[in-house]
């Protein structure tokens, strides 16, 4: 449904202002939204500065740098600090991509990191992925195989293989669906680019036997069809992917497979 | 409140196993509506403010009202598929979204029997 303000226990409220660290000349201002289900209290937005002489250059730099200098309560999701597990997904400075491949000087003025839009928050700058990645098992991602198994692997070309580049890079951070319009009012039913991009690797790989029983369980109004190529996702995607293309692909096999 | 598992609430009542073709059916009326749009535009901007008398004369001959009769068909199809997609968007209530696709479904298909019975009145009575 579409929200166009939000609802009480969520408007946001001015934080605390942290004091600034002595001594350093090269400071930067990074406002953090802050939440925590345990003190009924509404979100806000922290303020914090940073001596960016002693900071690497990555957001997820300036987080850690909060978390272990200023403020331990600072709570955010991070693991491999190199863009390969999709942990760190957050909306810094309006876009939704990955802390720690994000560069600091990529933003202009103050640093402003929000968790990313429209999901339900577990604390701070970690949003609720469950139904994210429910939705991501509903499209079967494994491939299926009705002949029995070669003694070996099941081959494929180096062509075939081909077809899977651009797909199977994604890390499943979710800034694609959370930066998708229809996936905010319809995530209900509307399975979102990310669980599509997926959806498409499985029906295109040469080696998956599925293909009519994948588009099948696609073919519906708000599965496949609630995406109108509005693009935030191919814009928004932090390891430079296109799920709107993967989604269209999708639509041009359910046409092929109706005419 | 119901102890739903996530996988039960994303599986809901399944794939509808339709789409594809109001997807084929949106895209032809749009494709139709380019040659078409500018067909009745020709012919309507020749008779427009020239007086009752020329609109029924113009009306009357079969090309000007075969095409503003496929120009007003196709013209509220591809009115009601696209504010369809706006309603299924927009409207999450299962009752209002429902009530309001019966409205757009009725509406738009009676307004096009009006728009084409018009035409043919005049094609065929003048």
């Amino acid at each position: 449904m579409v929200e166009l303000a939000l609802p009480k226990n969520s408007r946001m409220t001015t934080g605390k202002t942290w004091p600034k660290p002595d001594g350093a000349t090269n400071v930067r201002k990074v406002q953090i939204y802050r939440w925590n289900p345990d003190d009924g209290q509404n979100p806000r937005l922290d303020t914090y500065f940073v001596d960016m002489d002693s900071c690497g250059p990555m957001v997820l730099d300036v987080l850690i740098k909060i978390k272990n200098e200023i403020d331990p309560t600072l709570t955010f999701r991070r693991s491999c600090r190199e863009g390969i597990c999709g942990s760190c997904a957050m909306n810094i400075d309006g876009i939704n991509t990955l802390a720690c491949i994000y560069g600091l000087d990529e933003i202009k003025g103050d640093i402003k990191i929000y968790p990313l839009p429209h999901m339900s928050v577990v604390k701070d700058l970690i949003p609720d992925l469950t139904h994210f990645y429910a939705q991501h098992a509903s499209i079967m991602p494994w491939l299926e195989t009705k002949t029995n198994r070669p003694a070996k692997e099941w081959r494929q070309s180096i062509d075939d293989r081909k077809k899977l580049d651009g797909l199977y890079e994604c890390v499943m951070c979710a800034s694609c669906s959370t930066s998708c319009p229809s996936y905010w009012w319809n995530s209900d039913r509307y399975l979102g680019p990310a669980a599509l991009l997926h959806a498409y690797r499985w029906i295109i790989d040469s080696r998956d036997e599925a293909t009519g029983a994948r588009l099948d369980e696609l073919e519906d109004p708000f599965k496949l069809y609630r995406c109108h190529t509005i693009m935030n996702c191919a814009k928004t995607c932090p390891k430079g992917l296109n799920p709107a293309k993967a989604i269209a692909e999708i639509k041009k096999m359910m046409v092929e497979r109706t005419i | 409140m119901s102890f739903l598992t996530d996988y039960k609430r994303v599986a809901g009542l399944g794939s509808a196993k339709s789409g594809t073709e109001h997807f084929i059916e949106q895209r032809l009326s749009a494709i139709a509506l380019i040659p078409l749009g500018v067909a009745f535009l020709y012919t309507f901007i020749g008779a427009l403010g020239a007086g009752h008398e020329t609109v029924i004369e113009t009306y009357s001959r079969p090309i000007p009202a075969l095409i503003a009769i496929m120009f007003i068909w196709a013209m509220f199809a591809h009115l009601r598929m696209g504010l369809q997609v706006v309603i299924e968007d927009y409207i999450s209530g299962e009752r209002a979204r429902m009530r309001a696709l019966i409205i757009n479904a009725l509406i738009w298909r009676g307004a096009a029997i009006v728009g084409v019975f018009a035409i043919a009145k005049i094609a065929f009575l003048a």
